[in-house]
């Protein structure tokens, strides 16, 4: 029987006090906005005349508009880089940092330094750094010899966002899998290395296996920050009229709200976005039943 | 043991090459906003001469600064005072207390944490804009105090590994609902209450985007969308050195609450790693 003590007369009242707050948090913002979101989605609305009956138009957009298209792979694209960028260079630097090795705690400041800051403060130095006349980093390609790179035209600017998004999000990601790393039995390396396991060996047959646990977990974390990504991108490749060099879809749902007043359009958008989420979240459970290990 | 040194050796090599690349921007930060308006640009980390004028023109410039500290600073703390308190109210409800379609309440809670944030944006915004809150900082607090999926599973779990002997003996002395909540739990939950605030606080400071919509307007408005606003202003042959001064300074606090409780961070962010 599960644990639980029973409220006594008067406490019943007292219990649903202390449940109301989430209660109305559930039902009017959390499901109410879901709902609200779909039902503007098929209406007409800059909230400045009233709402007109749209039908599938805005739906219709999200196949034929070129400008959403392009954020849709945008943000396809970001995350492809992003996903995997994280999880691989975030285990590689907890399983370094679990050789018990001296100064970890100095090396894990230092790896979640950016986490804790803003993206709006970092992200003013990284201009700095990628600025093209200006720039530390067409400095240092000068002292090498090497043409400057414009970083943030549009032709390169992709990859330079989602280097500074990585840079935001290994600490995070290191702290998950270090948690993993710790909770892996000391012997079973012992008894690796007594059988002579090279330790390439030992990382794919033991570590790999036993940490698939914090693999799922920071991947779909990493999903869903791919798809939400804003903050950097903003700062770093904003245009004007809300534009930007490589507008994602959180972007485009921004703009067509803000910027024309198309309420109902980004509603659509809105909901797009999140039925590609919830299919990812469908497929990567399926994936966990297949390939997850949990003891 | 010979390859154990040369691999001790290539670790630390790669975790220094490392670590330097994630801390060399804040110290360009730091480096810049103490350097001359004329050596904004100039690659070196040392500043030669060093000024504090950076600093003292963040009072004088149009921006009004101090007034973006100070909107971030009460807008931050409205928001973790009414997650921690609406959080571990609920939590208590879901760990301790037996109720009819508790699981089921709790379950869907968990869900809403499937509902990506842009989904309430426009509903939200469009309330908060039929109620004429637009351009006040209501609109960036006010839903902090109805709870929260990731506050409240946080601190339910944590509520669930307090021992059940201290319910039944708080019971047995006749202890209401509220009081064993208030007097028993809340207590014994402080490490738990401490990660949940930091956490809270730290998405509240950083937020862009909530802000951008609610407070778009200079000069009252937070802390990021001022500095976002100043860069904007700062591209037209501006000065990076007031505006690097202003970005040290906005992530301060965070700076100073991480070095003194950094422990609460890293167990924090684990604790939340660590689902079943």
């Amino acid at each position: 029987m599960e644990f639980g003590i029973k409220p006594l007369g008067r406490e019943r009242l007292w219990l649903w006090t202390l449940l109301l707050p989430t209660l109305f948090g559930l039902v009017f913002s959390a499901f109410g906005s879901l709902l609200a979101t779909i039902a503007l989605s098929f209406t007409n609305w800059d909230l400045l005349s009233s709402p007109t009956w749209a039908g599938l138009k805005n739906y219709i957009a999200l196949f034929t508009d070129a400008k959403f298209l392009k954020s849709l792979s945008n943000t396809a694209i970001f995350s492809a880089m992003y996903v995997p960028g994280v999880v691989i260079i975030s285990l590689l630097v907890a399983v370094l940092l679990n050789r018990k090795i001296r100064g970890i705690g100095i090396f894990r400041t230092a790896y979640y330094l950016p986490a804790v800051t803003s993206a709006v403060a970092t992200a003013l130095v990284w201009n700095m750094i990628y600025g093209k006349d200006t720039g530390i980093l067409n400095y240092v390609l000068g002292l090498l010899h090497l043409q400057p790179i414009c970083w943030l035209c549009t032709s390169h600017a992709m990859v330079s966002v989602v280097i500074v998004n990585i840079w935001g999000a290994i600490g995070e990601g290191m702290i998950i899998f270090l948690a993993g790393l710790t909770a892996i039995p000391r012997e079973y390396y012992e008894a690796a290395m007594m059988d002579g396991a090279s330790l390439t060996k030992q990382f794919f047959r033991i570590t790999l296996p036993l940490i698939t646990p914090s693999i799922f977990f920071q991947t779909l974390m990493a999903t869903i920050n791919a798809f939400q990504a804003y903050d950097y991108i903003y700062m770093l490749t904003r245009q004007g009229q809300g534009d930007s060099n490589i507008p994602v879809v959180v972007f485009s749902i921004y703009r067509n709200a803000w910027y024309f007043g198309n309420y109902g359009g980004a509603s659509a958008q809105a909901i797009e976005l999140t039925v590609i989420v919830a299919m990812l979240m469908l497929i990567y459970l399926w994936l966990e039943k297949r390939y997850v290990f949990y003891e | 043991m010979k390859q154990k040194r040369m691999l001790d050796i290539v670790t630390y090599i790669f975790l220094t090459a490392g670590a330097l690349l994630m801390v060399i921007p804040f110290f360009w930060m730091i480096s810049t906003s103490f350097k001359l308006p004329a050596d904004q640009f100039s690659k070196t980390l040392i500043p030669n001469p060093a000024t504090l004028s950076n600093y003292t023109k963040l009072f004088s410039v149009d921006l009004n600064f101090p007034l973006l500290f100070l909107n971030s600073t009460v807008i931050s703390g409205l928001i973790t005072i009414g997650q921690l308190l609406t959080c571990s109210m609920a939590a208590f409800c879901f760990a301790v207390v037996k109720f009819k379609g508790r699981e089921l309440l709790f379950g869907a809670l968990l869900a809403t944490m499937l509902i990506p944030f842009h989904v309430t944006l426009i509903p939200n915004f469009i309330i908060f804009r039929w109620l004429h809150l637009i351009g006040t900082s209501v609109p960036l607090w006010l839903p902090a105090f109805w709870g929260g999926a990731f506050g409240t599973f946080l601190i339910r779990q944590y509520f669930l590994t307090i021992p059940r002997d201290l319910v039944d003996a708080a019971r047995v002395d006749g202890a209401s609902l509220v009081q064993i909540f208030w007097k028993v739990y809340m207590p014994l939950a402080t490490p738990a209450l401490a990660a949940l605030a930091i956490f809270t606080f730290q998405g509240a400071w950083n937020d862009l985007l909530h802000p951008l919509i609610y407070m778009p307007a200079a000069p009252n408005t937070t802390l990021t969308v001022g500095l976002a606003f100043f860069q904007q202003q700062m591209s037209h042959g501006g000065q990076f050195t007031v505006l690097m001064a202003g970005a040290f300074i906005s992530i301060l606090p965070l700076l100073v609450i991480f070095f003194f409780a950094q422990k609460l961070f890293i167990e924090g962010v684990a604790l939340s790693g660590i689902k079943r």
